[in-house]
């Protein structure tokens, strides 16, 4: 049998307790229960993590980078939505 | 020459700007062919070599001279699976498949470094392995990290990380066997000066004789050339000999404060073709035992296809 018949997943990592989980890799595996065992023995050989996901890759739906202009509105043409954008007196401090 | 249409020019133009803002490229972009096959070469056969590299070591596991000796070969072992696979699954991002992969290396179409088909003849060479073929491999990994393919670097990244302590425990065993009785010293020394021209091959043809050399320079994939790492390499590795208390395996290295680097003797280029060429000492062994441990290893893969298609049946029959 061939790895392909088995369904990548992706595995995600949080390396404390507060952190977010990072994406770390990609295996092969039969189950969600069979990818995670793996992923453990894998990707926590030395206390790298606390937490792991493992999500079948065919289950994230992602947006293209190329799309992004039209996709996500970056907003550049307000700049009043940042902090910087406003000036204060050199005298105000604190905020 | 190849003629680009106007679609084509474009994304080759969003990739070149990309590569030259040190941006990395991501498995969905857009790449010139010769890019991923140039990667799928590289990045295969450096997985090649983690997988094949076990051989060597795993060797002496059993006859490790202590438990705790043993307990650490595992663990570097277990970590070149670990690296092996870090590599094979961002190799995949490329679009080849696993068992792509390894049907070329099986063939001998995919080559893995030639390192590994020297044989460990005594305890002494777990230590030179872990000390120079390592130290050797990190030199070039490094500077891996910042390789153009996304992918790629963020394996490197976690890569590099876990190799620090496999080149220590080798100089660990280097140390001890260089500080022991006149026996043990001897074996250190015949274990580095074997290993010593080896992991200097490690770094691949002068960059004159380079085949990929200027054009994985030019996309960022290889960010030093080979003659530049080999030379790192023997600027590092010679103050560590010297701390060994051992003869130098080469006897024109030789500091040059002109150049602010080791001079060193010419590499037997006529062995590394050999070797590369699968003339090596255990190139055929190599490959013939990952054939055997990949076909004895057959039956959990059938295992596993057994019981997820029992599942997907179970599912559909209560879905019924």
């Amino acid at each position: 049998m061939s790895q392909e018949q088995l369904a990548v997943y992706e595995v995600f990592i949080r390396s404390n307790r507060g952190l977010d989980h990072k994406h770390v890799g990609s295996l092969h595996a039969e189950s969600p229960e069979h990818a995670l065992m793996y992923a453990r023995d894998c990707y926590i050989r030395r206390s790298e993590g606390v937490s792991i996901w493992v999500v079948e890759s065919t289950n994230i739906t992602a947006s293209q980078e190329d799309d992004i202009e039209s996709f996500v509105d970056p907003m550049d043409d307000k700049p009043y939505r940042h902090a910087t954008h406003y000036v204060l007196p050199d005298n105000v401090t604190g905020m | 020459m190849q003629t680009l249409d106007k679609d084509e020019a474009v994304e080759q133009a969003t990739f070149d700007q990309r590569i030259s803002d040190e941006q990395k490229i991501e498995p969905t972009d857009w790449m010139p062919d010769d890019y991923r096959k140039n990667l799928i070469r590289q990045m295969s056969q450096h997985a090649h070599s983690e997988v094949i590299g076990m051989q060597p070591e795993g060797n002496w596991i059993t006859r490790a001279p202590t438990l705790r000796r043993k307990a650490v070969l595992l663990s570097k072992v277990q970590d070149e699976a670990g690296h092996g696979l870090y590599l094979y699954s961002a190799t995949e991002s490329l679009g080849i498949t696993r068992s792509q992969m390894i049907d070329a290396l099986q063939s001998g179409k995919a080559k893995y470094a030639s390192i590994f088909n020297y044989p460990t003849l005594t305890w002494a060479d777990i230590g030179a392995i872990g000390w120079l073929v390592d130290g050797a491999a990190i030199v070039n990994q490094i500077t891996l990290q910042r390789t153009s393919y996304g992918p790629y670097a963020r394996a490197m990244v976690r890569i590099c990380k876990e190799e620090s302590f496999h080149q220590r425990q080798g100089y660990e065993i280097m140390t001890v066997l260089a500080h022991g009785t006149q026996v043990q010293k001897q074996m250190a020394q015949d274990a580095m000066n074997r290993n010593w021209w080896p992991s200097l091959m490690m770094f691949g043809p002068h960059d004159s004789e380079s085949a990929h050399s200027s054009r994985s320079m030019g996309w960022k994939i290889k960010r030093m050339s080979n003659d530049d790492l080999r030379q790192k390499f023997i600027d590092q590795t010679v103050p560590q000999i010297e701390a060994l208390g051992l003869d130098m395996p080469d006897p024109l290295i030789k500091w040059n404060e002109e150049r602010g680097h080791y001079d060193s003797g010419e590499i037997n280029w006529e062995e590394f073709y050999q070797v590369i060429n699968g003339a090596g000492p255990c190139n055929y062994q190599r490959i013939k035992h990952h054939k055997a441990a990949h076909s004895e290893g057959e039956w959990v893969r059938e295992a596993v296809r057994s019981y997820r298609q029992k599942q997907q049946d179970k599912k559909t029959e209560n879905a019924a």
